[in-house]
């Protein structure tokens, strides 16, 4: 116990209690929109999509992340525009852009001449590697989440759960969708850093099924959501450090265990009372 | 104008396939409009166009003055129940206060004099214990109560209503229909439906829509007329329902 309480001496491992707190945060929220609104697939092809962009970033010789970004974000206001004006159907237009993003970045990678280091970081994730410059871009976009969803908690719970009724009451349901979505793919590039393209889908899923366990309630879900993500993370990121493992990984394996523990004892407690 | 809205020579679809044409109708104050017609003959898009989800191809809707006034919205909608996500995370009330936000600014919370309108009309709808559950764990008739609690809490002149009698149990139904009577002294309503027989001994007055819109100024509404109006097909299709409306109209 002396050895895991010492890891928070070491800078890398603040950097990463840091990164895990706002990952947390960020996933808490727009996950229980995401959950809530049924669209996980969407936000999966935006993730994917993104990797196009790393791929970019490589090439071009900027930072992935910055060239995510761009990807990520285009694509979120592109499926929006696209299932709504062209007559595409939404599933088979997100599939594609999916497959394109992957398919792009990987062209782009092996273009680049030379070897693209940290390269399995963003496919796995790697929280012990978060830089200081890192955590600035995770804060800004943590703080522009938790302002929004804060402010308009009324308005977003509205459009989400009636779109129909919430444009007869001319509420600006266009701009909020397109908002939320971008808020989305803001979100999925930032944690990109934490848990990798494979796995930050399950971050912002998981919580939320265990939330989901205990309540049925938008706002609830959130603040348990948040702190669920957040005892996820830092038991896999103490299972990172001990086992020598990446940490994306382990952090979605203590989130998975989290949930089925939690939700044996409810059914437990359901069928004894 | 005395009537809260006309619907002016109004053609509408989508895209470039035209479902509703030449359609005239004056909603008063205090009309009890059903309307019925066939599967694909237009109800929906009627619908649509009334609140407002889709724009006329041609022609127009006016509202009268005491429809415009105020910022917020004087239409009450009760969607079909099933078009509703029961899986949503969001409770009774919640769902209730929504019916307010047309009122709203975009920022801000709900004030205590909002709050007591959704709790009395909980009460009045006889559902007030359910108001902490959350919408996936009511019953068709228990959500179907709250979604007209959330049309009803903004004070509307004009409620419309979807097919509000699928999907709940009989005396749910009968429920429904009294209370729609009542509301009836406060506001217009327009209720669609594709069952015939059971709407047409409470509404006033008959709209049959089929790729057009005939009005009958009455209740009574033989199987004839239908026919003349080339507003048979549900008719045929439901086999007890001719010799209800016949039933009505001959006594």
């Amino acid at each position: 116990m002396d050895n895991l309480a010492s890891i928070f001496h070491f800078g890398f491992f603040q950097n990463a209690f840091w990164a895990a707190l706002m990952a947390s945060i960020t996933c808490g929220l727009v996950g229980t929109y995401i959950v809530s609104r049924r669209i996980v697939f969407i936000s999966g092809g935006i993730t994917h999509a993104s990797f196009g962009g790393i791929g970019l970033g490589y090439f071009l010789g900027i930072d992935p992340i910055l060239g995510a970004l761009g990807f990520g974000v285009l694509s979120a206001l592109g499926i929006e525009f696209f299932t709504r004006k062209a007559d595409v159907r939404e599933d088979s237009a997100i599939a594609m852009l999916w497959a394109f993003g992957m398919a792009l970045g990987i062209i782009f990678v092996y273009l680049t001449p030379g070897y693209a280091p940290n390269l399995m970081s963003y496919l796995f994730g790697n929280i012990l590697t978060v830089s200081q410059g890192n955590l600035l871009f995770m804060g800004l976009i943590s703080l522009g989440v938790i302002a929004f969803f804060i402010t308009f908690f009324r308005m977003i719970l509205f459009v989400s759960f009636d779109e129909e009724f919430a444009l007869t009451n001319n509420a600006p349901v266009r701009l909020f969708n397109m908002v939320l979505i971008s808020l989305v793919a803001l979100t999925i590039v930032m944690n990109i850093r934490v848990v990798g393209i494979i796995l930050v889908m399950s971050l912002l899923t998981i919580p939320q099924a265990i939330a989901n366990i205990f309540t049925r309630n938008f706002g609830t879900m959130m603040i348990l959501s948040v702190i669920f993500a957040f005892i996820g993370s830092m038991a896999g990121l103490l299972l990172s450090y001990s086992f020598n493992i990446p940490s994306g990984a382990s952090i979605i394996f203590a989130l998975v265990i989290l949930f089925g523990v939690l939700k044996l004892i409810s059914v437990g407690v359901k069928r004894i009372f | 104008m005395e009537s809260l809205l006309e619907i002016r020579d109004m053609s509408a679809g989508y895209d470039k396939e035209v479902i509703l044409r030449d359609v005239n109708l004056a909603v008063q104050p205090n009309d009890f409009i059903g309307v019925i017609g066939p599967n694909g003959g237009g109800k929906t898009t009627l619908l649509k166009t009334l609140l407002g989800l889709l724009p006329p191809i041609k022609g127009e809707i006016v509202f009268n003055e005491s429809m415009r006034e105020g910022a917020h919205h004087h239409i009450g909608y009760l969607p079909q129940v099933n078009r509703i996500d029961k899986k949503f995370p969001i409770t009774v009330f919640d769902v209730v206060r929504s019916g307010l936000m047309s009122r709203k600014r975009l920022i801000g919370r709900y004030s205590r004099m909002e709050n007591e309108q959704a709790n009395s009309l909980l009460e009045e709808m006889g559902i007030a214990g359910l108001k902490k559950k959350a919408v996936g764990e009511l019953s068709g008739g228990q959500l179907q109560r709250v979604l007209l609690c959330r049309a009803l809490v903004n004070r509307p002149k004009l409620l419309i209503l979807d097919e509000p009698n699928t999907y709940v149990d009989n005396q749910f139904e009968r429920e429904l229909y009294e209370r729609l009577r009542k509301l009836n002294d406060k506001m217009a309503i327009l209720l669609v439906s594709h069952d015939v027989g059971t709407i047409t001994s409470y509404v006033k007055t008959i709209a049959c829509v089929n790729r057009t819109l005939h009005y009958h100024p009455s209740n009574k509404i033989s199987t004839e007329q239908l026919a003349a109006y080339e507003c048979p097909i549900q008719i045929i299709s439901h086999g007890q329902i001719p010799h209800t409306v016949l039933m009505q109209h001959d006594h």
